[in-house]
């Protein structure tokens, strides 16, 4: 796809730069004339929006950073400062806090597009994986900017997740004394918390710089999966896609502004407005609701170490996948069974968050009363444990077998053909041209 | 199945993929609202809902009711509760009980000077070292009726009035619990024994709670004349508490709408931007 450069500098200074340092060439390449299918619906706007997101937060984020002052006497109220004292400070603090939601509402709705249209097979394997760095970059931001305010539930869920590693020390507390700086979650944390939240962001760009080149050399998958062929398969992605993306980045900040100016707490916890106090733990632990289906998993097993390995495993096994898949066929449209198992799977994403949420003992439904009169019938922990086994399942059992069983329907010819109404020119069957 | 089939189909067709979008982002935002709202505590009763004239997005603060609401704090809770993320002079910052057009620097705002002033707090050592008081000015903090937490819980039978600050965000249904939480206190059932010192109050979680009720009939008279009933105290000292904690509310709403009506329009020009350049490329 990264076929020979069309760029011509027009002025003497674009000329002169251009045999100094082609950066104008590369913008242009990249991003005026790369060759785009005609046909991505708005499925693919979320990329596009995913940058307008990073930007948002480091923007806020280096505002919120020249008054906040990590301290564990004087974190919250310096939050408290930023949204009553400074000028606009609210407004920037909540575009922020909500802005994380947004990313990663975005980001998942981003990766279930890559999972539903096969963009994580061949040759778009390294695009895939740097994908799933970014996604646990953006986690581990995520939480170490959770823990800035020094809420109740910065600090319990500070102490939680880094007690997740103790898993691996034998409870000797090498690595979470390590983590810490301490004996417990305390100010040495909350520093080193807040550098590595700063640093990140920049570490995070820099991966998304990896994955848009690798993007541009293999160039977008589409809704079809088929292949590009011939130029009459795509558009340049100045002005087609630049139009697109912009409209669906505008309806993106009208859902974003609705939550930042009429209802910027509903997706906090209210315990977070409360100073942290290592003296009480809350009624409550909970995540953030984007890091709740990861929570259920490690909830659901019963032994701490096989949790937490669970849980990182449910991330780790996203980098394999690409090889798990022995579907040839890339675009689950045309995979009449595949796509069954996908809407389940997301529904099974939803379900975990469900799980994480609340206490695994409660109960989804009653069925009866035990001996003592108390209700007996299916709980979280159980629905937790059936999900749990339907996502690694449908990673390790589903998509390998089902490429091997299933026939998948009739593919267009091309995308021009496919955008045309021409449809099953490659004969229905498992005789697939490699991966399309 | 066929349901769910067609379903799927349209989802995914070209016609329905912009339906399918907004259905995902609204169920999205819905789940995840469901998600926070199902998080709220166990055993005690659910607040009574009531409706609150600065909610929604085009609800205001009545200037009326945040000034009898201050009136409340002052005269009954801030002997037990500090507010020390709020200055005398937010109360006449824009927005606040007793912004004033003709004094827009709050510092300036004879009525905050007067109800600062009327406030005696710390101030610097004198020349011997000895500690002095002073009357505050708007720049002060509220200050704390404790000076440690210590002497806070021994005038409380050992239990710790919170700073109510930020207390309308730092609870499930905020407005609405400390509301009830007000007006809620009640005879104990028969199979409940109370430890005195405590009252019981069903809403509070664990039905014991260590503050006695604060708001019994006519406990202060308004300076408007507004008949002080339990229920009329409790309404306008949430207002304030709700303004407190959040003191750009009206601020926020007012740009928000601005923001949209920006962004709506924007949305539309983009929309007709793409259909022009789209119209002769079949996609
Ligand atoms: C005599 C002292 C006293 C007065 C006056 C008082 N409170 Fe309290 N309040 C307390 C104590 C003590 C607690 C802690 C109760 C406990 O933890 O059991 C408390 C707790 C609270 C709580 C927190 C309940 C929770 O969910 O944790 C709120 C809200 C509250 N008070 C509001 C008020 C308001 C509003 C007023 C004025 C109308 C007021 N209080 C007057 C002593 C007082
Ligand atoms: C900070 C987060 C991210 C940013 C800013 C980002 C940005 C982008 C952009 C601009 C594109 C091209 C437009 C598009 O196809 O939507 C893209 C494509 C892609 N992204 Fe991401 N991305 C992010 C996270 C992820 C994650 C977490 C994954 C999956 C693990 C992922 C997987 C992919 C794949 C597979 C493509 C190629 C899609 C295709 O053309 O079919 N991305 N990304």
């Amino acid at each position: 796809m990264s076929g020979p450069s069309t760029y011509e500098p027009k002025t003497g200074f674009t000329r002169w730069l251009d045999q100094r340092l082609p950066i104008v060439r590369l913008g242009y390449d990249s991003f005026v004339d790369f060759p785009t299918p005609k046909n991505l619906n708005y499925w693919w706007t979320f990329g596009g929006i995913l940058m307008v997101c990073l930007v948002t937060q480091i923007v806020t984020g280096v505002v919120l950073a020249m008054h906040y002052v990590p301290h564990v006497d004087y974190a919250f109220a310096s939050v408290q400062r930023i949204e009553r004292d400074v000028p606009f400070g609210w407004l920037v603090q909540n575009i922020h806090s909500n802005g994380a939601s947004m990313f990663f509402l975005a980001v998942y709705i981003h990766m279930f597009r890559g999972l539903y249209y096969g963009s994580y097979k061949p040759p778009r394997e390294v695009l895939w994986i740097l994908g799933c760095v970014i996604l646990i970059l953006m986690m581990a931001t995520a939480f170490l900017g959770y823990v800035l305010p020094w809420g109740q539930m910065s600090f319990w869920g500070a102490t939680v997740i880094t007690n997740l590693f103790a898993a691996f020390d034998g409870g000797t507390g090498i690595i979470t004394n390590w983590l810490w700086g301490g004996f417990s979650v305390g100010n040495a944390t909350l520093n080193r918390f807040y550098s590595l939240h700063y640093l990140l962001p920049f570490i995070l760009a820099g991966v998304i710089i990896l994955h848009v080149w690798a993007l541009h050399v293999v160039g977008n998958n589409n809704p079809t999966g088929v292949s590009v062929k011939s130029r009459a398969d795509t558009v340049p992605f100045h002005p087609y896609y630049t139009v697109k993306d912009s409209f669906a980045i505008v309806l993106f900040f009208i859902l974003f502004a609705i939550f930042v100016f009429f209802m910027p707490n509903a997706l906090g916890h209210a315990d977070n407005f409360i100073p942290a106090n290592p003296l009480s733990t809350p009624a409550e632990i909970v995540p953030e609701w984007y890091l709740l289906p990861f929570y259920a998993i490690l909830r659901a097993i019963p032994n701490k170490l096989l949790g937490v390995i669970a849980m990182f495993g449910s991330l780790l096994i996203l980098f394999i996948l690409p090889w798990l898949d022995t579907s040839r066929v890339r675009s689950m449209r045309y995979r009449p069974i595949a796509r069954w198992f996908f809407v389940f799977f997301v529904i099974c994403c939803l379900l975990l968050g469900w799980c994480g949420a609340r206490n695994p003992d409660h109960l989804v439904f009653q069925t009866g009363v035990d001996a003592e009169g108390h209700a007996t019938g299916f709980t979280f922990l159980m629905l937790a444990r059936i999900n749990t086994a339907y996502y690694f399942g449908y990673f390790l059992i589903i998509l390998p077998l089902l490429g091997l069983i299933e026939t998948p329907k009739a593919r267009p010819a091309s995308i021009d053909a496919s955008v045309l109404g021409g449809r099953k020119v490659s004969s229905s069957g498992a005789a697939v041209q490699p991966a399309e | 199945m066929k349901v769910w089939g067609r379903m799927m189909s349209k989802a995914f067709s070209r016609r329905g993929r912009i339906a399918a979008l907004a259905a995902t982002l609204i169920t999205a935002t819905a789940g995840v609202m469901g998600l926070a709202a199902a998080q709220a505590a166990g055993d005690a009763r659910t607040p009574e809902h009531h409706h609150w004239h600065f909610a929604g997005p085009f609800g205001t603060f009545d200037r009326a009711a945040l000034q009898r609401g201050y009136q409340i704090y002052r005269e009954v809770c801030s002997s037990c509760h500090g507010m020390q993320y709020l200055h005398f002079r937010n109360l006449g910052e824009p927005g606040g009980p007793y912004y004033d057009e003709e004094h827009p620097n709050a510092n300036d705002n004879p009525v905050v000077r007067a109800i600062a002033a009327d406030t005696t707090v710390a101030g610097e050592p004198d020349d011997f070292g000895d500690p002095t008081t002073r009357p505050a000015t708007p720049a002060d903090a509220f200050p704390n009726p404790f000076a440690t937490e210590g002497m806070a819980r021994l005038a409380n039978g050992g239990a710790l009035p919170p700073d109510l600050s930020v207390i309308v965000s730092a609870r499930h249904h905020g407005a609405d619990y400390i509301r009830s939480l007000l007006i809620g206190y009640e005879e104990p059932p028969e199979d409940v024994t109370i430890r005195p010192g405590l009252y019981y109050n069903p809403y509070f979680p664990g039905g014991a709670i260590a503050m006695a009720p604060p708001l019994p009939e006519e406990r202060v008279t308004y300076a408007d004349d507004t008949e002080a009933t339990t229920e009329q105290m409790a309404n306008d000292v949430v207002e304030f508490l709700v303004w407190a904690a959040d003191p750009h509310q009206e601020a926020r709403k007012r740009m928000g709408f601005m923001v949209l009506i920006y962004l709506t329009l924007l949305a539309l020009l983009f929309w007709i931007s793409y259909k022009v350049v789209w119209r002769n490329v079949a996609h």
